[in-house]
């Protein structure tokens, strides 16, 4: 981890944070993720994980370090920058969508960057149809279900055509066709991707590699098999494979 | 209360609108200056807040019952303007959207329920948050009475304008006493339930209180009002009902002008004996009793007793009614 | 009070009433209601013609009678007023199937009865015929400051959300036995009501957040689409115009 590359999509550098009343939740975090790279971020509850996800793009600042994304330093004069490169989609999607309808809320994002007219016709369309939802367009966001909710909100961050998307527990409250439609989705991205859950299985499918936060700092950093493998390491950190789930068999061929 | 069309005269509905208007438009511009931009999604969840909250009906006595009308809340928690606009905003969607208040009386339902309400409950909590101690229990307290007084000005607000443009010829002083009287007990239950929520969130997140602002009030300042203190400001608010009745209920009287009267006279005292009195209750005179005064007083007891349960009765149906109409129990 | 389940006020259909712009439908529907309540309440032929058209956008706009029928019965108190009014009204009294009854009561409760249901009924056709985000989006064009709009439209984006979590509070209460009677019975109400807030207020928290995350600075995105066209204007308002015709010529008549 010391020897990040220069081009790293998005590059952590000793975070640290408190909040107010003193509570110590991120104590030297530092990763980094190479551009189209799809990694998970695991833990267990209150390992700061959240408040990690709000640093990269600047909706906490750090009592110590930085978060890089690209050459760009998150800071208060690169903000609005770092916030259409940087896509968060938060834990409840009902947080999530807060527009009337889809469209107008797809369109928040980009309308807030001044794209406007066909350009941003253009953008909510494609946004939608990536995620499967292009027929959702007109409802108010109150009629959908859990997994429209969900795949709605990963095109409200599309539309802004971000470098690099966080998702943070995607698939809390779906049920199993949802959630294995949001897989597809996830699947097919083409951006830098961070994906922080609870969901083992959903990591070991989607992601090659696998970090894991614990106590406010980066504790291993390796391939998500290998990573779920490690009985002793998984324990440590409170985790736990489902019944049944044999990650080597994730292992890929030599 | 919500007015609907055609209740007040189209003249005092229209006159109503302009000072409704007029603190609108004075609040948008006060609250878009003074905007931390973070105030709109949380003006917007307190004016959803006290929508859901106004479904929720709290008991008065014997099974009837009030509803919130959120005035001090959204005041305390988003400061007078932002408090105006979001009440304002409850209260047009009703009137627009749920046909709740009608639309040429948004002047009047405006003025009562977010002009009149965060008018008094603002500087009533300020002054009180500032004599009492200040800490939590202080502020909570200081709620507590600002949101209970701004119910019977609200419903003062609305006797006023029934009196100058009502329809159906009653009795303004009646009106007045029956109205206030009510609502002086409503209050209090808009007094505990504003002092729950505000108290809910000064326990969490002080920076949050738009009102404790300056009073250096932290999160694990957990004290809370007392149980005298609750069960004195219960019974202020019920004696203050009573009071209203006894005192201003002997001025009831058929001839519409009597609460004109009353204005004109400023001492009430005085002008009880030669007021020409009289009424359904034979001259608002009790037999047996020889003092006038309180022959009278408690004739007007009795009297707007009778119309207030009567009014009570006729609520608690049609709220029964309505809530078995529009509130599905599952879904 | 009000329903909360929104979408049980709109009746979906393709009828010329839905089509038209949601501005227009805002103005005509106003400008029908003041010139109702304008109507002096002597002049019954003007309230006989004012219901005729009200009955006949009803038809037109496709919606059932029954549904409308249901929807009004949110003014039943202000009827439930009317009918003491002419008990409790001052003034010459007049007998009426052998009751004696004031004459400025029944007026009054003729006033507030034909009024009052005018202006429900008007209003609850532009809500069957407008989807809501519709009407806030025509009241946008009609230049209603943005801020109270955009507080409305979180309002109105949360009331359903915040209605379900307070009916869960409500079951578990009831559930243990709680049923309010009398005023020092509130104690639970408020303690529930102020847990509710919180959960709002965090909310609230959650969803600046995630309006920060794309690009939100202060002031809502002009999001506009068509505007209305001037024969839309032309065919909505001739009814309100007719209305107010009418309530003239009962001014004048009177």
């Amino acid at each position: 981890m010391s020897t990040v590359s220069r081009a790293a999509a998005i590059r952590v550098e000793d975070l640290w944070f408190a909040y107010p009343d003193g509570t110590e939740v991120l104590r030297g975090v530092a990763l980094a993720l190479e551009p189209g790279e799809r990694v998970a971020l695991l833990g267990p509850n209150g390992a700061g994980k959240t408040t990690l996800v709000l640093h990269l793009n600047g909706i906490l600042t750090p009592s110590r370090g930085r978060v890089v994304v690209g050459e760009t330093t998150v800071d208060d004069a690169h903000l609005r920058e770092v916030r259409r490169r940087v896509g968060l989609v938060f834990q409840d999607a009902d947080d999530q969508l807060f527009m009337p309808t889809v469209w107008r809320d797809v369109a928040f994002g980009p309308a807030n960057f001044g794209v406007e007219g066909e350009e941003l016709e253009h953008r909510v369309a494609a946004a939608l149809q990536a995620v499967g939802a292009a027929h959702l367009a007109q409802r108010p966001p109150h009629h959908l279900s859990g997994g429209e909710k969900r795949r709605v909100a990963i095109a409200t961050v599309l539309a802004m055509e971000p470098e690099v998307i966080v998702l943070d527990e995607p698939t809390s409250s779906l049920d199993p066709a949802g959630r294995r439609e949001l897989a597809d989705v996830l699947s097919r991205l083409t951006q830098t991707v961070l994906l922080v859950t609870h969901d083992l299985p959903f990591a070991l499918e989607l992601c090659p590699r696998s970090l894991i936060l614990n106590h406010g700092r980066v504790v291993a950093d390796g391939a998500t098999w290998e990573l779920l493998a490690d009985a002793e390491l998984m324990a440590a950190n409170r985790l736990e494979l489902p019944f049944g789930l044999d990650p080597t068999r994730a292992r890929p061929p030599a | 209360m919500h007015i609907p069309d055609g209740f007040i005269s189209a003249p005092v509905s229209a006159g109503a609108a302009l000072p409704a208007l007029g603190s609108l438009v004075a609040a948008l511009a006060r609250a878009s200056r003074t905007l931390k931009e973070r105030l709109v999604p949380f003006a917007g969840l307190t004016a959803a807040f006290i929508f859901v909250l106004q479904m929720l009906n709290f008991p008065v006595a014997a099974g009837t019952s009030g509803h919130l009308i959120g005035g001090a809340l959204a005041a305390i928690l988003l400061g007078p303007w932002m408090g105006i606009v979001a009440v304002s905003v409850v209260v047009i969607v009703q009137a627009l959207l749920f046909a709740d208040g009608g639309i040429t009386a948004l002047g009047l339902n405006v003025l009562n329920m977010a002009v009149i309400t965060v008018g008094v409950a603002w500087p009533v909590f300020r002054l009180l948050s500032r004599l009492l101690p200040q800490r939590s229990a202080g502020v909570l307290i200081a709620s507590m009475v600002a949101a209970w007084a701004s119910v019977p000005a609200s419903a003062i607000g609305f006797a006023i304008e029934y009196w100058i443009g009502g329809q159906g010829g009653v009795d303004p002083g009646l009106v007045f006493s029956a109205m206030v009287g009510v609502h002086a007990l409503i209050g209090i239950g808009e007094g505990l339930i504003t002092a729950a929520a505000i108290g809910a969130v000064l326990a969490v997140r002080p920076d949050l209180v738009a009102g404790a602002e300056g009073l250096g009030i932290s999160a694990d300042d957990t004290t809370t009002p007392s149980r005298v203190a609750l069960g004195s400001f219960v019974a202020a608010g019920v004696a203050v009902a009573v009071a209203l009745v006894v005192f201003v209920a002997p001025f009831a009287n058929p001839n519409p002008d009597g609460l004109e009267r009353v204005a004109e006279n400023t001492g009430f005292l005085d002008t009880a004996q030669d007021h020409p009195i009289g009424g359904p209750l034979a001259d608002y005179g009790v037999a047996g009793i020889d003092n006038p005064w309180i022959g009278t007083a408690v004739a007007g007891l009795i009297g707007t007793g009778i119309t207030f349960a009567a009014g009570m009765l006729l609520v608690g149906i049609v709220r029964r009614f309505r809530q078995r109409e529009q509130v599905p129990a599952s879904r | 009070m009000s329903g909360t389940h929104l979408h049980v006020l709109h009746v979906h259909g393709h009828s010329p009433v839905h089509r038209l712009a949601p501005e227009v439908k805002v103005v005509a529907m106003l400008a029908f209601v003041v010139g109702v309540v304008a109507t002096p309440r002597e002049a019954l032929w003007a309230f006989a013609i004012h219901a005729f058209f009200l009955v006949a956008v009803i038809s037109f706009a496709e919606l059932p009678f029954g549904f409308v029928f249901r929807r009004m019965m949110i003014e039943v108190p202000f009827v439930a007023f009317a009918v003491a009014l002419p008990f409790l009204g001052g003034g010459p009294r007049i007998e009426v199937a052998g009751v004696l009854v004031s004459l400025e009561g029944l007026w009054g409760a003729w006033n507030i009865l034909a009024k009052g249901t005018l202006g429900v009924g008007a209003s609850v056709v532009l809500v069957a015929t407008t989807e809501i985000p519709e009407i806030l989006r025509g009241l946008d064009r009609l230049r209603v400051p943005r801020l109270l709009t955009s507080v409305a439209g979180f309002m109105i984006r949360y009331i359903e959300v915040l209605a379900s979590e307070l009916r869960r509070t409500r079951t578990a209460m009831a559930s243990r036995g709680h049923d309010a009677r009398w005023l020092w019975q509130v104690g639970p109400l408020a303690a529930s009501a102020g847990a509710l807030f919180v959960r709002s207020y965090e909310r609230g928290e959650r969803v600046y957040q995630a309006m920060l995350s794309r690009g939100y600075d202060g002031t809502m995105p002009q999001l506009d689409e068509r505007r209305a066209r001037g024969t839309e204007w032309a065919a909505a308002l001739g009814l309100p115009l007719t209305t107010w015709m009418v309530a003239l010529l009962a001014i004048v008549g009177s």
